[in-house]
């Protein structure tokens, strides 16, 4: 049997990432070398919706990058999944940059290191801050977000999942349990 | 050791017979063959006189021992290949009374002392008849005739330079000419060597597919009608050996008609593969000639068919698993024959191709008719070289099991039916699996 | 989609959605070669062996560079055929090697099915970097690659491939592949070039280079072994030069946009004249450059997951 909740709706996810907009230019002081890097796929969108917000409230773009992990994965050999390629596109230089990485969900924490070592081989940033739109906790590395739009605590049975309009059709967060 | 056989379904083709009978074998000759007989060998006699041994063989063949004019025995030079004595076991095991072996040992048998000493090796393992084949030319290099006297005389019963065909027509008209005065055949291997050249299998479709260098067909039809004109200008007789393609069974039919004194062999695998068993570059299917095309494969089936080729040989080449654990292009070629080629051939019987006296001529007395030996027949005062075979026998070809040092076979797994389970030579039983 | 084969020996056995897949994971890789540090650490640790029995430069490196691009350990060996016959068998070698626990083995040799062979016998995969005159997958791959960059796909485009069919791994892969991916292929050459029964492969053939580059999209020009003079495959390069190649006069009949490939190395001057080898229309390293990616993606592809 299967649970279905949905712990965040298309408002909540919204609202969040205004917060998350704000609290990054606060921390920052402001958008000098600050650049956002989204993690495909989900971190992708999120990242440029946070973009557009920052944008609107500062009066300035800032440089979007994004990044795929799979070349950095450490279950390469054990994944059951079929490795995929996503794109990554970091057109602009990395040093000296406080960049804002952005994904999804934080979980184990091990796509942040991996999306973290990507990072490092394209530049030297002054500081590498994360920002999730899902903290559900379980972390197997010393690794936290600067930023939280929801700490969800959750069981390991279950699964969380974020859905986004550009690629689902739908904004909402949903925890599922499976008995 | 007297033997009686009885009740078997007898098949021998010299004599015109098929059907139920007996037959008592004495001082390893044919004493008796008659519909039935008792164990004195009297017609519905009674009494039973001690130290004969009865086989009960209802159910079963009885067939003149079979023959195959084809074989390589390596010995010597290539023992690590073969020897006389473990191709002798492997003919026996296959259900071949009597082989003749081709001459490319090492060194090549081209004089009196090669020949006499492959006669002795299988005279001291004493279980097949072997008649060695002695080579057309010197070395068999194609340029200086051998002593064709010296070698009937120590003991060959024709010539060949089988693997090296004798590219120069000069040569193969002074063989035909000089074996023809001792009324011995020559057997020749036909392949325009210039048309072959650096070829690794039949060029076809498939050798396009898979980049294989090709040997094209026209590379044995045009050797055949050669040595066709050839002989039929000099009136000797001819023997074409390993027929694989279309093109040689129409000239070799055409010449037949014409009356030319030209008789052919072909084996089990040009009959029964393609070329389509080398597409996974399966060094066991390496052979020269080559497996050919489909089409080739059907006429070779119809040239079996309508007669004209008279002989089944299963062109048995032995090699070690070092010469064919190899890439394709350095794997020896051939195949190792002797203990599948009755189950093969017995497949054209079960299909309707040959009847079974058919294909029993062209495994004993046709090939005993063409090197002129006095095997292939279960006439009373022959020889008892007998070979019983279960029609019914379903088996799988497992090469481990081979008695031929050479497990080289692309039919290993290959379920086959029909099976020689009793060889019997000169009156003694050398094989029994029943 | 996901590759599930231990090894890639010819593209006559790869399905549309394995080139799908290979191609489109070469075109994510592409990326990788262009930046300051060109490597990526999804390899580490393991081991691709390049047994190389047939002289190359340019595969061999192309495949070299593509496993330190992903971190792998690349070893190169160059063995000489004649070895073969006096020295270790490839088996022999291979057991070796696998004794030695790489993870793949890259092989090239100037036997056709020596891979398969391999492929048979060890645990490692086999990548075929070139057999004989059968298959050289990856080489057909980065054509495609370049292909479809070029040209946004490959459907219903008119392909020319022209030279030494017969002796060419190069023409099989890409006949393969490309009537695969729906284009229409020709083959063009002197007579004794053509093997027999090409077109049950799927393409047509002329003799005469003008028709079968008329109205082309791409073509393909292979290389010409000057060895093969000696073995009246042709009389001359002379007369090759004259009437085989590609040239300012004939490139007209293709399409005013083809692109002109080359697996090379090229013969300057006997199979293509070098004003068309450097000319707008060559795309010949660009070839060059998506082959890293291609043996890239290859790589990642065949270590990548249990299946």
């Amino acid at each position: 049997m299967e649970q279905k909740k949905v712990v965040m709706d298309a408002e909540g996810i919204d609202r969040s990432l205004t917060r998350i907009a704000y609290e990054i230019l606060e921390k920052n002081k402001g958008v000098r070398e600050l650049v956002l890097v989204g993690i495909q796929t989900r971190g992708v969108f999120l990242a440029e919706r946070l973009c557009r917000k920052i944008s609107g409230i500062e009066g300035k773009k800032i440089p979007l990058g994004l990044l795929d992990i799979t070349l950095y994965r450490d279950d390469l050999q054990t994944s059951h999944r079929a490795p995929r390629l996503g794109k990554t596109d970091i057109p602009f230089s990395l040093d000296g940059k406080k960049v804002v990485l952005i994904d999804d969900v934080l979980f184990t924490g091990r796509t942040i290191r991996a999306a973290m070592d990507c990072l490092i081989d394209f530049g030297r940033p002054k500081r590498i801050q994360l920002a999730v739109l899902i903290d559900r906790g379980h972390r197997e590395l010393p690794i936290r977000a600067d930023f939280v739009g929801k700490n969800l605590p959750s069981s390991l049975w279950e699964a969380v999942s974020v859905s986004l309009t550009e690629k689902d059709g739908i904004d909402e967060v949903v925890i599922e349990e499976s008995t | 050791m007297t033997l009686l056989l009885k009740g078997g379904r007898v098949v021998d083709p010299s004599r015109k017979v098929d059907g139920t009978g007996d037959l008592l074998i004495e001082n390893g000759k044919i004493a008796r063959s008659a519909g039935e007989l008792d164990q004195t060998g009297k017609s519905r006699g009674k009494g039973a006189p001690p130290g004969v041994e009865v086989l009960d063989l209802r159910g079963k063949i009885v067939v003149p021992g079979l023959i195959d004019m084809h074989t390589h025995l390596r010995e010597p030079g290539f023992e690590y290949k073969e020897t006389v004595a473990s191709g002798s076991e492997a003919a026996v095991a296959g259900g071949f009374t009597s082989v003749a072996c081709m001459p490319n040992t090492n060194p090549v048998n081209d004089n009196r002392s090669i020949t006499e000493f492959i006669r002795r090796k299988a005279a001291e393992c004493g279980l097949a008849n072997v008649y060695p084949i002695a080579a057309i030319s010197l070395k068999s290099e194609g340029a200086l005739l051998s002593e064709y006297w010296d070698l009937k005389d120590a003991g060959a019963i024709g010539f060949s330079d089988d693997g090296r065909s004798v590219m120069n027509a000069a040569l193969m008209r002074r063989a035909l000419e000089y074996a023809s005065s001792l009324d011995m055949p020559v057997i020749a291997h036909c392949e325009d060597r210039n048309l072959s050249a650096g070829g690794m299998m039949h060029e076809g479709f498939v050798s396009t597919e898979i980049g294989l260098p090709g040997i094209p067909g026209i590379a044995e039809d045009v050797m055949v009608a050669r040595d066709i004109l050839l002989a039929e200008y000099t009136g000797a007789h001819l023997h074409i050996a390993h027929v694989s393609t279309a093109g040689a069974v129409h000239l070799i039919r055409e010449a037949k008609a014409r009356g030319v004194r030209v008789t052919a062999e072909t084996a089990p695998h040009y009959f029964t593969l393609t070329d389509e068993a080398v597409r996974t570059f399966d060094t066991a299917a390496k052979v020269y000639p080559p497996l050919r095309g489909a089409e080739d494969r059907e006429a070779i089936r119809e040239g079996l068919r309508d007669g004209t080729i008279d002989v089944i040989a299963s062109d048995h080449a032995p090699h070690a698993r070092t010469d064919k654990e190899v890439e394709f292009d350095y794997a020896a070629s051939g195949i190792t024959g002797l203990e599948t080629s009755l189950a093969l051939s017995f497949g054209l019987v079960d299909e309707g191709l040959l009847t079974l006296p058919e294909l029993i001529e062209k495994m004993t007395v046709n090939a005993a008719r063409i090197l002129r030996i006095p095997k292939g027949t279960l006439a009373e005062g022959a020889d008892a070289d007998i070979t019983i075979i279960d029609p019914q026998r379903e088996w799988t070809v497992d090469r481990a099991l081979f008695r031929s040092r050479g497990k080289n076979t692309p039919f290993h797994n290959r379920p086959l039916k029909g099976k020689a389970v009793l060889t019997i030579v000169g009156g003694e039983i050398r094989y029994r699996d029943c | 989609m996901k590759l599930n084969r231990k090894d890639i020996l010819g593209i006559q056995e790869l399905s549309v959605e394995e080139i799908d897949l290979i191609l489109e994971t070469a075109d994510s890789f592409i990326e990788v070669s262009t930046r300051e540090i060109k490597k990526v650490p999804t390899l580490r640790g393991k081991t691709v062996v390049n047994l190389f029995y047939e002289a190359s430069t340019r595969t061999r490196t192309s495949f070299e560079i593509a496993g330190k691009r992903l971190s792998a350990d690349t070893i190169n060996i160059s063995a000489s055929t004649s070895s073969v016959v006096k020295g270790e068998t490839l088996i022999d070698t291979a057991k070796n090697l696998e004794a030695m626990n790489p993870d793949i083995i890259v092989i090239r040799h100037s036997a056709a099915g020596a891979p398969h062979m391999l492929a048979g016998i060890l645990r490692q995969s086999i990548i075929n970097a070139g057999d004989g005159a059968h298959e050289h997958p990856t080489q057909a791959l980065l054509d495609m690659m370049t292909i479809r960059t070029k040209k946004g796909g490959i459907a219903g485009l008119k392909v020319a491939i022209v030279g030494d069919i017969t002796h060419s791994r190069v023409a099989r892969s890409n006949i393969h592949g490309l009537t695969k991916m729906g284009a229409r292929v020709c083959v063009s050459g002197p007579a004794t070039m053509i093997p027999r029964g090409i077109e049950k492969m799927g393409v047509a053939v002329h003799f005469r280079i003008e028709e079968a580059i008329r109205d082309a999209d791409i073509i393909m020009m292979l290389r010409i072994q000057t060895e093969r003079e000696k073995q009246n495959i042709f009389p001359s390069l002379r007369e090759y030069a004259q009437y085989f190649s590609l040239n300012r006069k004939n490139i007209g009949f293709a399409r005013k946009d083809v692109l002109i490939m080359h697996p090379g190395p090229i013969n300057r001057g006997v199979e293509i004249s070098p004003d068309i080898a450097d000319g707008p229309h060559s795309i010949i390293l660009d070839q060059v450059t998506n082959g890293v990616a291609v043996r890239m993606a290859l790589l990642y592809l065949l270590t990548g997951g249990i299946s």
